[in-house]
């Protein structure tokens, strides 16, 4: 029997686990990462990650999470799907204590757990406020365990350009680019699985890292892989503003007994110590008195808008609201948060033990993401598989918080063995296709590096990013207008043209990372107006996606998943009926019990 | 400090491996808040030395900017810390940028850390599992023990404790304190425990724990505050029990 190849893009949570399953079904894998996998942006995730163990005599269940899932996600999530996710998750915990994560611990020895947004329960394991850290490393470390043993390959430091496909439409291999030598290669592979991350750069400025671009998500795009639901993008309500980065203040700290407030008196400049309770703003808590400040994000991003743009209640004027720890004990704040307390402290020198905590809004995940079907993890493209934020499924029109990790390590869980399977099944694997198609592909890919080299102009690729990114951030997240989505489109289609003009300021072929970040930035641009002509479309409001101009939810026509597809170097859409065939949909509502 | 509207940054410039090195000086505008990646972004943007000489951007490793994923520690006057969480207000002008001198340039700032990823493969710095499948829950653990081993397991591996270093240098193959401090941590754990004979072995050759000079420089520069020469002291104390114990009964 043949030994099929198969290929994993991406080397955080998901593409780990892909991995990890691929590798001990007896396969070999390829591993490609931008950064070495250790360093990748799942290493952000702070929180922690949902399984409903009940381990504290509330009845949870993994019922309630599903059912929790599926209405924090407004119902645009395909069931069956979210339904085993939640039902896998307590193993998953398992799995990851047995591989060494320090999660915290109870009294007894035991795994802890929080609360976090949008359910009533303790469900969430945690390792201090760096769980996504924890859990990347110990994903890594079995990865390095699979190399040490010849199991796995990898290529760190290289880029996805695009994927190989046959005449027949079917996926052969991957072609890349060695960010050192700039070198354009291709590698055969039966199937590739990509786990490629969130899409934080296309609004420049969010609590994403710096790989986070959605490229490889776009390049797929581009050649025919199908894109859904790329309108629902989650802003989580606490960042710290900031000009490289928006970084994250975890809804734990809320999980923990953190409160949000404003004062009550528009422009109040006091200290916020010396504010009394009865002059201060408990706005989530009143307006959503059973779930209080542990609203899901959509709600509570909102919530914060309304204060400030509405009611001008930002703190002294600004766009700002605070974020409260200082009521609990500075041991279990260290215990339980340090991580976070850690970066508020190094990056703003205010001990957020001490002083309320100044945040804001900020563009944070993607629910949207590459097709892929119910059961295997595949896109509509044969041999391509998608696993992680990258992809669409699980969280529907707004993602739960703690549940990101536990859909990326699933759908690598499920992602691996059904490529390994598809892989295995295949009549004629990728050696037997011509040597013409791989060569082909890579001279399509060697040439638009030659392009931009050589090209003329009088373009930044930097100063066209940050004008998509600002454009974006003010037209595609929180309040959206048809007008201004219009408008946003039109700029994007600008943006695209004035993309031709760049000159690079850098001309050479070793490690030249400008060059790589002026073809991502294309990329973004095409998957920019994907989102944008997404959110234009759907005039309705459902989750993390609200037009003021229709503030309701439209089951009738928009009970429905956007499906974009490239055609003639546009962007298409069709819509296909949601699978809710477990939990009939309902109002969502969180100012009381569900 | 000098002029609070301009910030003068000097870096470090090397095209490449074999290049000869050499100084380029920018002049930025100053804003609140600002970091060593603000800088280099407004270089890569407006790529024109204060001279007015047009150059490249500056290559330089970075991705979470929120100092966990190790990616742009660099020397930053002198000292090795990461990019992201250096704030140019708390730094005396000109800022220097240099790359790290105990890995291989690749160009510019960035440079190769591979080899701290093939010390930890040489450590086998991981638990061994028997495999994915559902096997249950993993071993009981105490909260002390956890909250012994968690602050070791938040190793970003930047790099920096190598860097100062005097043991890392041309003549000596130190292996270095974050290695070390993994395989503490492994050691701890319930079922790492298990094969805690081989992680010792593999730091008991040249190169391993005892070449540690206790110059202490690791845990003074450690971003991540990481008690790197207490890893030490307990990584040599179980090398010389298990090599005392193979003397006595091997």
């Amino acid at each position: 029997m043949r030994q099929p190849r198969v290929i994993v893009v991406g080397g955080g949570l998901a593409g780990l686990m892909a991995t990890i399953r691929v590798a001990e079904a007896g396969v070999p894998v390829e591993l490609f990462s931008i950064v070495p996998v250790k360093r990748s942006h799942s290493v952000c995730a702070q929180g922690g990650i949902n399984a409903a163990k009940n381990t504290k005599g509330e009845g949870d269940s993994t019922a309630k999470h599903f059912d929790d899932t599926v209405y924090g996600g407004d119902f645009l999530a395909n069931q069956p799907p979210v339904k085993a996710m939640c039902e896998a998750a307590p193993a998953i915990i398992d799995l990851l204590d047995r591989m060494g994560v320090m999660f915290n611990r109870t009294a007894e020895g035991f795994l802890d757990y929080r609360r976090f947004g949008g359910t009533l329960y303790h469900r969430t394991a945690f390792a201090g406020a760096t769980t996504g850290q924890q859990i990347l490393y110990a994903l890594d470390e079995q990865v390095r365990r699979f190399e040490a043993e010849g199991k796995v390959r990898k290529y760190e430091g290289w880029t996805f350009l695009s994927a190989v496909l046959d005449g027949a439409g079917v996926n052969r291999g991957i072609c890349a680019m060695d960010l050192k030598t700039m070198e354009v290669r291709t590698f055969p592979a039966d199937a590739a699985i990509f786990c490629t991350g969130g899409i934080g750069a296309i609004f420049a400025r969010s609590t994403n890292s710096v790989v986070c671009t959605g490229s490889p998500q776009s390049a797929l795009f581009q050649q025919g892989v199908h894109y859904a639901n790329g309108e629902f993008i989650q802003v989580h309500p606490t960042a710290i503003p900031g000009e490289d980065k928006l970084r994250l203040m975890s809804e734990s700290a809320r999980g923990e007994g953190g409160r949000v407030w404003v004062p009550k008196r528009p422009g109040d400049t006091r200290p916020p110590l010396q504010i009394p309770a009865d002059e201060r703003f408990y706005f989530l808590e009143e307006w959503y008195p059973k779930y209080g400040n542990l609203v899901p994000r959509d709600i509570a991003t909102r919530a914060i808008h309304k204060v400030v743009f509405e009611m001008k209640l930002g703190i002294g004027g600004e766009p700002a609201v605070y974020l409260d720890l200082t009521h609990i004990p500075r041991e279990t704040l260290d215990r339980k948060l340090e991580g976070i307390l850690e970066i508020y402290e190094k990056f703003l020198g205010v001990d957020p033990r001490v002083q309320p905590m100044k945040v804001f809004p900020g563009m944070h995940y993607t629910m949207g993401g590459i097709w892929v079907d119910d059961e295997n993890q595949a896109t509509n493209v044969p041999g391509i598989y998608a696993a992680g934020e990258c992809e669409y499924q699980y969280h529907g029109a707004n993602r739960l918080g703690a549940n990101s990790l536990v859909s990326c390590i699933w759908g690598g869980m499920v992602a691996g063995p059904a490529a390994v399977r598809y892989a295995r099944g295949l009549d004629k694997g990728c050696e037997s296709v011509d040597a013409g198609v791989f060569e082909s592909e890579r001279k399509r890919q060697e040439e638009l590096n030659q392009q931009l080299l050589r090209q003329e102009g009088s373009e930044n690729p930097i100063t066209i990013w940050k004008e998509m990114g600002a454009w974006m951030t003010e037209h595609v997240t929180v309040m959206r207008y048809n007008k201004n989505l219009e408008r946003a489109d039109a700029k994007l289609r600008e943006l695209l043209e004035r993309y031709r003009k760049i000159n690079l300021s850098d001309r050479t072929r070793w490690s030249n990372q400008t060059l790589n970040f002026t073809r991502e930035l294309y990329n973004m641009l095409v998957l920019a107006r994907v989102i944008t002509l997404g959110a234009l479309a759907r005039n309705e409001s459902r989750g993390a996606h609200y037009k003021p101009e229709f503030p309701e939810r439209d089951d009738n026509h928009w009970l429905r998943t956007t499906r974009a597809i490239w055609e003639n170097g546009g962007v298409c859409f069709q819509y296909d009926p949601v699978d809710t065939s477990l939990i009939p949909p309902r109002a969502r509502r969180y100012d009381v019990a569900k | 400090m000098a002029d609070k509207k301009k910030v003068i940054v000097r870096v470090k410039r090397q095209a490449g491996p074999q290049e000869r090195p050499r100084w380029e000086e920018f002049e930025l505008v100053w804003r609140p808040y600002m970091n060593v990646i603000i800088c280099l972004r407004d270089i890569a943007e407006r790529p024109v030395t204060r001279a007015g000489k047009p150059t490249t951007p500056v290559a330089y490793e970075s991705n979470c900017l929120e100092e966990v994923c190790g990616s742009c520690v660099m020397l930053i006057n002198g000292k090795a810390r990461m990019a992201c969480s250096a704030l140019v207000d708390s730094l005396a002008q000109p800022i220097r940028l240099e790359p790290l001198t105990k890995f291989p340039v690749v160009r510019d700032l960035a440079v190769d850390r591979s080899g701290m990823f093939e010390s930890l493969k040489r450590v086998k710095a991981w638990v061994p599992i028997d495999g994915t499948y559902n096997l249950g829950e993993g071993p009981r653990m105490s909260p002390e023990l956890q909250a012994k081993g968690y602050p070791l397991s938040r190793c970003i591996s930047c790099g920096a404790c190598l860097e100062v270093c005097p043991q890392v240098n041309e003549k000596n193959n130190f292996i270095g304190a974050a290695i070390i401090s993994q395989v503490r941590l492994f050691n701890l754990h319930p079922t790492g425990a298990m094969h805690a004979r081989e992680r010792l072995e593999a730091v008991m050759g040249p190169g391993g724990v005892a070449d540690c000079a206790n110059a202490q420089n690791c845990v003074k520069i450690c971003p991540k505050d990481i008690p790197l020469t207490e890893s030490i002291a307990e990584v040599n104390r179980q090398a010389i029990k298990q090599a005392l114990l193979g003397w006595l009964f091997g």
